[in-house]
């Protein structure tokens, strides 16, 4: 039952939360954002998995991630045309470019 | 140490050095080659946390499906002087120390928490359920019938006393009806603007 224990599992969610932060807000590659966001959202699918192991919770930790997967799933193919309507109009994927709604 | 924990330590240092290198990465591609190593092994810690259904739905969706999705677009979007965009180093500094000053904050909150006491104050509210037969408990593994049962509103495993997750399941279906026609009518051919912008 302790063979990792829930601190160790914890641990690697935040790891995974920060790369993803640091991943959305220094990439300047509309791509690479995109990536930092599946990052956060695994971290959190971590977590959730590691509760349902180590609580007395039962198995709603599990419904909870497969909900978040199938919705990164969704947010990921929305993002992606947005990103291919952005490369189509700017022809670039640079993030910095898209300022033209700036006041 | 038992070979869960040898197992563990692999996969998790797989996922670390896969998610570290997203970030450190400049050219899309090999971001993209170490994300998939870092889902994998994350799928991999879902198994030993003993959450089978979740972790082949990992593999199955995320590394089978939406980073295929996310190649294709490194391929539709990337002319080779665009591959590698850089960041400046002074907000790579900027980024890794705003990182660290993260990573220490939560490693203090997780290692501060006592788990077993608060688990011991869960067990006297929630009275604990005796699961009917040939039903496992969550933390032993093969979840797929729990699972399913859950998702068409029936918890037999808590006694009737817990909601099932069909309202959830059908919303969430229909969602993504509505997003795919939704990204396959925002990303269809149009006429390409000219290159002076």
């Amino acid at each position: 039952m302790d063979a990792i224990g829930l601190n160790n599992v914890l641990a690697i969610g935040a790891v995974l939360f920060v790369c993803g932060v640091i991943c959305m807000t220094t990439k300047r590659n509309g791509i690479g954002v995109l990536m930092g966001v599946e990052l956060v959202l695994n971290g959190a699918n971590l977590n959730f998995v590691a509760f349902a192991r180590y609580s007395s919770m039962g198995l709603d930790g599990h419904v909870i991630s497969l909900f978040v997967i199938v919705l990164a799933a969704a947010e990921a193919a929305v993002a992606l045309a947005i990103a291919l309507n952005f490369y189509n109009n700017h022809l670039t994927i640079d993030v910095d470019r898209g300022d033209e709604l700036r006041g | 140490m038992t070979i869960d924990q040898y197992l563990f330590a692999l996969f998790a240092l797989l996922t670390c050095g896969g998610a570290i290198s997203v970030v450190i990465c400049q050219n899309v591609v090999r971001m993209a080659f170490s994300l998939i190593i870092s889902l994998a092994s994350i799928s991999a810690l879902f198994f030993l946390l003993s959450a089978d259904f979740v972790g082949a739905t990992q593999l199955m969706v995320y590394v089978g499906g939406t980073i295929v999705l996310l190649i294709f677009g490194v391929m539709l979007t990337s002319s080779s002087a665009l591959l590698q965009i850089r960041t400046s180093p002074a907000e790579g500094f900027l980024a890794a120390g705003i990182g660290v000053l993260f990573l220490s904050v939560f490693s203090f909150t997780v290692w501060s928490v006592d788990w077993d006491r608060n688990e011991a104050k869960l067990a006297g509210v929630t009275a604990v359920d005796v699961p009917p037969q040939d039903y496992n408990e969550a933390s032993s593994g093969n979840t797929v019938r729990p699972l399913a049962m859950s998702f068409v509103g029936l918890r037999p495993d808590k006694a009737g006393k817990a909601p099932g997750y069909l309202l959830p399941f059908e919303i969430v279906s229909v969602h993504l009806l509505v997003v795919l026609i939704g990204a396959a009518y925002l990303a269809r051919t149009k006429r390409r603007v000219s290159a002076e912008s």
